[in-house]
């Protein structure tokens, strides 16, 4: 390698580094605010530098807003979608992948259209069905219209159809019947695009905002991301304490990608087509 | 007989297999589809029954001045976001691309970490970085512009300033496409490449891009029918306003039909926007199918 060459390597890594602590700074802010004591967040003499160490912001969002009871309501619908999305997405897929039935292919075509539907168009029915079944401001409600993710059935049909035959034999010849095959042959095969399946519909259910925000009209039942828009509103503006809310709010989802990082690229990866 | 016996229940199984998601996609989906246009020839509150009036909702729609200012807005933040944000996820790609083992890693996850944080979290930090009084980049804005701007209550500022937050928000998912787009490139055509002598911008230019068209249109197509959805940023920080200057189609089935209790009249309105939207995903599949067929 040539000695401009170098340089011009260097300069670019060095481009890339400063274009990424750019990008990362307002989350550095709202850390660096977050710590300090509300006086201080407005006056003069704050610098851009993290100066005080002040945890005060982050007790009184704990204990004098509702926070835990939005992370509850978080957590428990967030863990449910997540559950009954994976189930029911890997045995409708198991069955377009693995079984011949009269009307497989349209029952494909209806789980790719529904993939290309704007569940957002149709919040307004949808809120008037969840009114007839009486499960405005719930759990059910806030879960039901976030149980169909078809891009779980097309991931887990690509694994599936890549399964070669001879595995499922030795389980056929012991009499084993498709529900047997599925939970003891093909999930175990394919245990990595379950997890990263798994992890990223957690995020986006975690971070639903718009339906969660019609269904829910007590403060008691809000998830984080709608609840934490409450804080600003009943209080008036406290900067230290807001920024203390929305990195709290973020922190399992910011957690669950920090910790399983390849994994949630993986899957985002997958989910969208340009891998798999 | 066996054989007819055994095939019946091999349908029954295959159906109670299917059954979960099939079930709960006619609940969620399918009925309030069909709801939804029903509802919209009728002058029907949210809820409780309304009267059957014809295509009168679409010719109220077609004669009101904000459904063209929704149209006008939706369209102004398509322009505003979708090229800078695939473009922009282009070139931090690129770099990121050309570093290797830990630092790509860091790298990666800096520019990726805004993309799972919920939007409100990310509609409040940039709502106190850009706070009027006391927000870190009003200096910037003075120096450039000689004074400190309310940038969510000037119309001229509003959707810039919303655009700029969603492509800060969402630009790391554009990131991840175009790497892993990157990464299907075969290494053998770069080192081809150097050995004939090819310079840097020939190689990008005559091997890269033309691979990478593929995701470029995938990118570009996700983010037209993303950023058509658009609610949460502009209800979280503009509400809409000033002057209707933020107000977006889905912005106006939400006031209609959660506010003003016009539950046919947005229904009309969402129809329209459901419509839009399944228009471009089906050109989008088609786009990509011919595109994959070239491959």
């Amino acid at each position: 390698m040539t000695r401009t060459r170098k340089i011009e390597n260097a300069c670019l890594t060095a481009i890339t580094m400063a274009a990424a602590v750019l990008w990362i700074f307002p989350l550095y802010w709202a850390l660096v605010t977050s710590l300090r004591s509300e006086d201080h967040v407005v006056s003069r003499n704050a610098g851009l530098l993290p100066d005080q160490f002040n945890l005060s912001a982050y007790i009184d969002a704990i204990f004098n807003t509702q926070l835990v009871t939005w992370y509850i309501n978080s957590i428990v619908t967030a863990l449910i979608i997540t559950l009954l999305v994976i189930v029911s997405g890997m045995m409708c897929a198991y069955a377009l992948s693995q079984m011949r039935f009269p009307g497989r292919r349209l029952l494909y075509v209806v789980v790719l259209a529904s993939f290309m539907v704007p569940s957002q168009a149709l919040v307004v029915t949808q809120f008037i069905l969840m009114d007839q079944l009486d499960l405005i401001d719930s759990w059910a409600g806030i879960i039901l219209p976030q149980l169909i993710v078809p891009v779980v059935i097309i991931v887990y049909k690509q694994f599936f159809d890549a399964v070669p035959g001879e595995m499922r034999e030795a389980v056929v010849l012991d009499g084993g019947g498709d529900y047997t095959l599925l939970f003891r042959v093909y999930l175990p095969l394919n245990r990595g695009i379950t997890t990263a399946l798994a992890i990223i519909t957690f995020i986006m259910a975690w971070n639903q905002f718009f339906w969660p925000f019609l269904v829910v009209n007590s403060e008691a039942m809000m998830t984080i991301p709608v609840g934490i828009t409450q804080v600003n509103d009943a209080f008036g503006v406290r900067y230290a304490r807001l920024m203390a809310v929305a990195l709290l709010a973020a922190m399992p989802v910011a957690l669950a990608y920090l910790i399983f990082q390849r994994r949630v690229t993986e899957a985002v990866m997958i989910s969208s087509g340009v891998k798999g | 007989m066996t054989m007819i016996h055994n095939r019946r229940r091999h349908y029954l199984v295959a159906a109670s297999l299917v059954a979960p998601f099939m079930v709960i996609l006619a609940l969620v989906f399918l009925y309030p589809a069909i709801r939804m246009v029903a509802l919209s020839f009728t002058n029907g509150p949210l809820i409780g029954a309304g009267d059957w009036v014809g295509l009168d909702n679409y010719r109220r729609l077609l004669s009101d001045n904000l459904f063209y200012t929704s149209l006008k807005n939706n369209g102004y933040f398509i322009v505003l976001t979708v090229l800078p944000t695939t473009l922009l996820a282009l070139a931090i790609a690129l770099m990121i691309n050309r570093l290797s083992g830990r630092l790509q890693a860091t790298m990666l996850a800096l520019f990726f970490l805004p993309y799972i944080l919920p939007v409100s979290v990310v509609t409040q930090i940039w709502s106190w970085m850009l706070d009027f009084q006391f927000g870190i980049v009003q200096p910037l804005l003075a120096f450039i512009t000689g004074k400190p701007i309310p940038v969510f209550r000037n119309p001229h500022w509003v959707m810039p300033m919303v655009a700029l937050v969603t492509i800060w928000w969402t630009n790391g998912f554009n990131v991840l496409l175009f790497i892993a787009g990157l990464r299907n490139i075969p290494v053998d055509l770069f080192e081809a490449a150097s050995l004939d002598g090819a310079s840097r911008r020939q190689k990008f230019c005559r091997i890269t891009w033309p691979l990478l068209w593929p995701v470029t249109a995938l990118v570009l197509t996700l983010q037209l029918i993303l950023q058509l959805k658009i609610f949460d940023q502009v209800y979280l920080m503009s509400q809409g306003g000033p002057f209707n200057s933020s107000y977006v189609l889905l912005l106006m089935v939400y006031r209609e039909a959660f506010q003003l209790n016009n539950g046919g009249y947005a229904s009309a309105v969402a129809l329209v926007l459901f419509v839009l939207i399944m228009v471009v995903s089906v050109l989008q599949f088609q786009l990509l199918r011919l595109g994959g067929g070239k491959r």
